[in-house]
């Protein structure tokens, strides 16, 4: 009979219509500013720098090696590496970002820095509300406005940060198993086993 | 062509006979059917179609010569910005090409990982691509949102994964990025276990639907031996008839071991393709099924490959899948270096584009749109 498919048809749209009021699965969409989803814990955006302790300057793990801005596939980090050192997590003098960009704008939020970081110093957050009005100063970020904490870090991604965390402290115990061993600063040696470790566990 | 078309026009019209001119009529670039910025150059009798021109290149962003000047990671992320309804497929056959260039075992694991990702991407480009095509015929709203909210389970898989709900930058050379978070492998089987629902409903809104069969049958046809000739691939070519899928043809990864079979059309026209995909997701469905009840533990990467500092060795390879759109390669040529020396990309929007002309010469303005939605492109991969 002619018709009778559109009448299926429409049957399905009002299954669909009314189904909306009494089920989750018909009705999917929510009021967003007002409802929020959860967060997806894997979800990425833009990267952060990650610190610890309280002081963002003396706390960066950020050495200033430079491979994530060779890395970057749309080129948006910059970084100017320091003159002098400052003391790491482990104790060690170690060169810091005197200067450390990223044009967000440019970021395609790749998370490619975030694998090739020897550091663990690079990672990417979830924060997605960043519209802004100036787009040349606002969407480029210096290092203070990248700078976060660990804290921050395990509360966003707390099965990544786990992992990151003991990777650092094993780090940490074999560099200081190294220094009791050999009193002899061979700096350039711990950090070249520092990198396999790191390069290898990744 | 289209000189000949414009000329005949003046020349009719110094005859005196201005109701007989032809009209050439500009199509997009911004029309909201045209699936992103694509312009079509038609020449118009009345209704009917007598030329038309495909003009793109609007979106074209030099993927080809930056990825000559990157390093082979750093093409990945970019590759999800062809095709970037599918990008996990996209990664997989970059992946597979490297992994032919540089002779890279995958890990089992990470096969399954693969496929189950390359056919859940399936499943959400076929679903928009139907809704999509019932816009294109002026069924505007319902078929189109019930697709988008079925899409939408699968991109919040995608993004629990992946970290991202279209630009993944999942698959590595040797394996996957990430291993399945826990929890994911439920999710998955929820999904799969309530997408043949939202086929039926579709079904029974769509297939037997007397205004779809009017609009569809018998529009846009291409024969068999023309969609040969053109290298067309993917739904288009198996709805013409033509027994060709890649995943039966290469078995690239682990396909051989997966039971589903080819759907193909008959005629070769706008309905065709629509049931060919409807069918399609059918197949991808018992392939998901079967992959997420045999997926082994293991790693997910193959110890031996580097992310940083990867040099194959000299030579060249190229590396093919069957993507939801047809036929998706990359060609490399490596040198030794850190870069390749040529990087092609056998994109099959742009491919099964070359077509259109012959499927709408005839038909009118309204059927030109629909068979062109049908060929189901983006405009990410054709101008590339």
């Amino acid at each position: 009979m002619l018709g009778e498919g559109i009448v299926k048809g429409m049957v399905e749209t009002a299954r669909n219509f009314f189904g909306s009021y009494v089920s989750k699965d018909r009705l999917t969409t929510v009021q967003f500013p007002e409802e929020r989803l959860p967060s997806i814990e894997a979800t990425r955006d833009f990267p952060f720098l990650v610190y610890d302790g309280e002081d963002w300057q003396a706390g960066m793990r950020c050495v200033a090696c430079q491979i994530c801005e060779k890395e970057c596939p749309p080129k948006c980090i910059y970084i100017e590496k320091s003159k002098d050192k400052k003391a790491d997590a482990v104790g060690k003098p170690q060169f810091y970002p005197a200067v450390f960009n990223i044009d967000v704008s440019v970021c395609m939020s790749c998370q490619i820095c975030v694998e090739v970081c020897p550091f663990e110093a690079i990672k990417m957050d979830n924060e997605f509300e960043l519209s802004t009005d100036d787009r040349f100063e606002g969407l480029l970020w210096d290092k203070a406005r990248l700078s976060k904490p660990n804290a921050h870090y395990q509360n966003i991604h707390p099965t990544d940060a786990a992992a990151s965390d003991a990777i650092l402290a094993e780090e940490k115990a074999k560099a200081e198993a190294k220094t009791k061993a050999a009193a002899d600063p061979k700096s350039n040696a711990t950090l070249a086993s520092a990198l396999q470790t790191a390069s290898s566990t990744q | 062509m289209m000189e000949a078309a414009i000329e005949e026009l003046t020349v009719r019209d110094a005859a005196g006979k201005g109701e007989d001119a032809l009209l050439e009529l500009s199509l997009g670039p911004h029309h909201p059917s045209t699936h992103g910025v694509f312009r079509m150059d038609v020449v118009l009798d009345g209704e009917r179609v007598m030329r038309l021109k495909p003009v793109f290149g609007y979106l074209h962003r030099n993927h080809e010569k930056i990825a000559e000047g990157a390093s082979y990671l750093a093409s990945m992320p970019y590759t999800d910005r062809l095709d970037y309804i599918g990008s996990l497929t996209n990664n997989w056959a970059y992946a597979l090409a490297v992994e032919k260039l540089a002779g890279i075992e995958v890990p089992e694991r990470a096969e399954y990982i693969r496929v189950i990702t390359a056919e859940l991407t399936r499943l959400q480009n076929h679903a928009s691509t139907i809704g999509f095509l019932t816009q294109e015929m002026g069924a505007s709203g319902s078929p189109l949102m019930y697709s988008f909210r079925e899409r939408e389970k699968i991109l919040d898989l995608f993004e629990a994964l992946t970290g991202s709900r279209m630009m993944c930058n999942y698959m590595r050379f040797g394996g996957c990025r990430v291993d399945l978070p826990v929890g994911w492998m439920d999710q998955a089987r929820k999904v799969v276990a309530e997408f043949p629902r939202f086929l039926d409903e579709f079904e029974r809104l769509l297939t037997g639907n007397e205004i779809l069969l009017a609009r569809t049958q018998g529009v846009g046809v291409l024969s068999g031996e023309l969609a040969i000739q053109g290298g067309v691939t993917g739904p288009i070519l198996r709805a013409s008839g033509v027994n060709y899928d890649i995943r039966k043809v290469d078995r690239y990864g682990i396909y051989e071991r997966f039971d589903f079979k080819v759907p193909l059309g008959e005629h070769g026209d706008v309905y065709d393709r629509y049931m060919v995909r409807v069918l399609e997701m059918r197949e991808s469905l018992k392939i998901l099924n079967q992959a997420l009840r045999d997926i082994p533990a293991g790693p997910i990467m193959d110890a031996k490959t580097k992310i940083r500092g990867f040099r194959p060795k000299a030579g060249e390879a190229y590396g093919r899948i069957e993507s939801a759109k047809g036929e998706l390669g990359f060609f490399l040529i490596s040198d030794g270096t850190g870069n390749p020396y040529r990087y092609r990309v056998r994109p099959p929007s742009l491919i099964n584009l070359t077509v259109l002309e012959d499927m709408c010469i005839g038909s009118s303005v309204a059927d030109t749109i629909v068979t062109f939605g049908t060929i189901d492109i983006v405009l990410g991969e054709v101008d590339r």
